[in-house]
């Protein structure tokens, strides 16, 4: 659906060779520097749940567009749009977490603005932020890139974050509830940037749509087919039963702290040993490997041995009725 | 959770899987009556990888598909209702109704909200004393109980702004109608474990001895489906019948009996219209005459809107495991999960869904 509202409203306006390439951020060159440049808003409903709140999203949010680019982040803008009457002390707890996490991502906000609204023309709170970073010259990450042959990489567990939010609406209580995964990913960026250089074809932070819809991105972009094997997804034991009662597929559950990267078959093992290292990557894995095929298809094998496919969904995916 | 990775487990699988290969001598087809089953067996590739001989075919356990055209219309009705919140599973809310569905009704301005328990529409009900609270209570004898006790709850608080519109829907009307069909070709069932959970298997007894056909009560995960293959299978090879119970672990005869009493306190059995399989004799739920108040379709008065289904459409057919979803001519282009023609294509559970989403692309694959 939003897909379609970029291809027919918004880059026929728009259109120029930057936004053309579609990455999560914007690679500009300004006399000679290398920047990398990202928008996101963030409308998140509950705007408090386990382990987060709307504020470190903004911040992680934007930090990791940069990030997955290969950029190091360095400053944030920040806009708030505020429903009239909206509590101060909530106001105050999420600014505490968005500075919180700024000193965590070492970036600041330099600029900002504020907007109250008249009572129902927000629900409750909208943040904005903008990011710009800077992009080291050696690195350039594409899904052009990607060849047959190639591993794909995950950081860790799919699906914290979604079943988090969805923890956190009214009527819906999990025993154990799910803390979200939200955390800023520009550190073990650059730990595998460094430490495998040259190495890395592409990196993406599986946000909304899930690991999926990054790997689909990826098979769109590259023409290429990806084989994932459902042996080797990390999910967590609450997450995976939290799906089994709504009758979600944790693969297309969001995720706001993890990393996917499609890396050369040689440097697999090293890149995920590096990841392992990481706070951020300790239950990293080999997920998948780029299939020698020019169709842009993700699939799952699946344990019994079969071959399923991995589609881009047509919408959120909906708790089912039973 | 344990619990769940033992019945993922691709050795356990495979070594029931070995059994079966061993003890299919012939051709069989087994009806899985469960939307949920079918996405499981699709989802993880079993009918890939059972004997070839072995044809699956997806019976009509999907609520959301089942739930008539007309019921989507006047679900549609009462939501633009101004004085109206409308409370719904979330994965009603794509279903297509003659003109639109509940997602545009709710674009245009109508009050619609995705919950996750009837339960919770009592609370929205108790919060919002000037609004009239709706709850579009569909499914099979699963989701009864607690549709049942919203209402019963509501009752007794008093609270007159809460109703539900009710589509229920119950398995042994619907298992007998598909086995007096004269065009029925399945030989074994496997019951919905979640539906037998809460109403015991001793109704099945009956209907398994009357048709002489095995009618297995089988859970979700791969190794509880392929369990219920296999007893089916045996029981087939053997020439018996009768009903089975391989989902132990949540399945007793009698069933869950506190839930059954609530739901019997609160509806009667009467005959209900099936989406592609027309009205099937006692194979459903309507409120009893004492807690007529809290029918919708009563109170808003949409009880005489009808509808007419899509020609296109082949739903009926796959319901009732006649035809498989890409047998149909539409299947993939003018059908498909954005553009859905009928209701089987828009439920994860729906078979049509489940093709598309999973194995559109795959050729079936010898055993290996």
């Amino acid at each position: 659906m939003s897909h379609d509202l970029l291809d027919k409203f918004f880059l026929p306006r728009f259109e120029n060779d930057i936004l053309g390439e579609l990455g999560d951020q914007a690679r500009l060159n300004i006399d000679g520097a290398r920047l990398a440049f990202s928008t996101d808003s963030f409308v998140v409903d509950p705007i408090f749940f386990p382990g987060g709140n709307i504020g470190d999203l903004a911040v992680n949010g934007t930090v990791n567009d940069l990030a997955v680019g290969g950029a190091v982040p360095l400053y944030l803008s920040a806009g708030f749009i505020i429903e009239e009457g909206f509590p101060m002390e909530d106001l105050h707890r999420i600014l505490l977490s968005m500075e919180q996490t700024m000193h965590r991502a070492g970036v600041m906000v330099v600029t900002g603005d504020t907007k109250v609204v008249n009572k129902g023309s927000a629900d409750k709170i909208f943040i904005n932020t903008t990011g710009i970073g800077r992009l080291p010259e050696e690195v350039d990450l594409s899904p052009a890139h990607i060849r047959p042959g190639d591993k794909v990489l995950l950081s860790g567990s799919i699906g914290d974050h979604g079943i988090a939010i969805l923890s956190g609406r009214e009527g819906f209580a999990l025993e154990n509830p799910v803390q979200t995964d939200s955390a800023p990913l520009h550190g073990l960026v650059q730990t595998l940037l460094e430490g495998a250089p040259g190495q890395i074809r592409v990196m993406r932070d599986p946000t909304r749509g899930g690991v999926a819809t990054s790997l689909n991105e990826f098979a769109q972009a590259a023409n290429k087919a990806i084989r994932i094997d459902g042996k080797t997804l990390p999910v967590q034991p609450a997450v995976e039963s939290a799906c089994e009662i709504l009758g979600l597929d944790p693969l297309y559950v969001a995720n706001e702290g993890k990393l996917l990267a499609i890396v050369a078959p040689e440097s697999a093992d090293a890149v995920l040993a590096l990841m392992r290292g990481h706070e951020y990557g300790k239950e990293a894995a080999i997920i998948g490997e780029v299939l020698d095929e020019e169709t842009a298809r993700v699939s799952l094998r699946t344990g019994l041995g079969a071959e399923t496919i991995i589609d881009m969904l047509p919408g959120e995916q909906l708790p089912r009725i039973c | 959770m344990k619990y769940l990775s033992e019945f993922r487990d691709p050795v356990i699988a495979r070594k029931i899987l070995d059994r079966l290969h061993r003890v299919t001598t012939r051709e069989w087809v087994i009806m899985e009556v469960c939307g949920g089953q079918t996405h499981s067996i699709i989802k993880h590739g079993i009918d890939q990888v059972i004997p070839a001989g072995i044809r699956l075919v997806h019976g009509p356990g999907c609520p959301v598909c089942v739930t008539p055209l007309e019921m989507i219309d006047q679900a549609l009705a009462i939501a633009a209702r101004p004085e109206v919140i409308f409370c719904s599973f979330g994965d009603m809310l794509r279903v297509p109704g003659s003109r639109k569905d509940l997602f545009t009704v709710k674009s245009e301005g109508g009050d619609v909200r995705i919950v996750y328990s009837p339960l919770e529409a009592v609370k929205i009900a108790r919060a919002n004393p000037e609004r009239e609270v709706v709850f579009f209570a569909v499914g099979f004898e699963t989701t009864a109980p607690a549709n049942a006790m919203a209402v019963y709850q509501a009752k007794r608080e008093g609270l007159t702004n809460f109703s539900l519109l009710v589509s229920h829907v119950t398995v042994p009307g619907a298992l007998r109608a598909l086995l007096t069909s004269p065009s029925n070709q399945v030989q074994a069932y496997l019951s919905a474990g979640h539906v037998n959970t809460v109403m015991g298997y001793h109704e099945y007894e009956p209907i398994a001895e009357e048709y002489q056909v095995p009618i297995v009560v089988t859970g979700f995960e791969p190794v509880d489906i392929l369990e219920g293959i296999l007893e089916a299978v045996t029981m087939l090879e053997q020439g018996e019948y009768g009903v089975r119970n391989r989902y132990a672990r949540s399945v007793r005869r009698d069933g869950n009996t506190r839930s059954q009493e609530i739901i019997h306190r609160v509806f009667d059995l009467t005959d209900r219209k099936w989406r592609g399989m027309g009205t099937i004799p006692q194979s459903g739920y309507v409120l009893r005459p004492e807690y007529r108040a809290y029918d919708a379709s009563v109170k808003f008065a949409v009880g005489e809107i009808t509808a007419r289904e899509s020609d296109r459409c082949i739903s009926g057919l796959v319901l009732q495991g006649l035809k498989r979803p890409n047998q149909c001519p539409a299947f993939g282009t003018e059908c498909s999960p954005e553009t859905p023609l009928g209701a089987t294509m828009v439920s994860s559970e729906g078979a049509c869904a489940a093709y598309y989403r999973y194995q559109r692309f795959t050729e079936r694959e010898p055993y290996a």
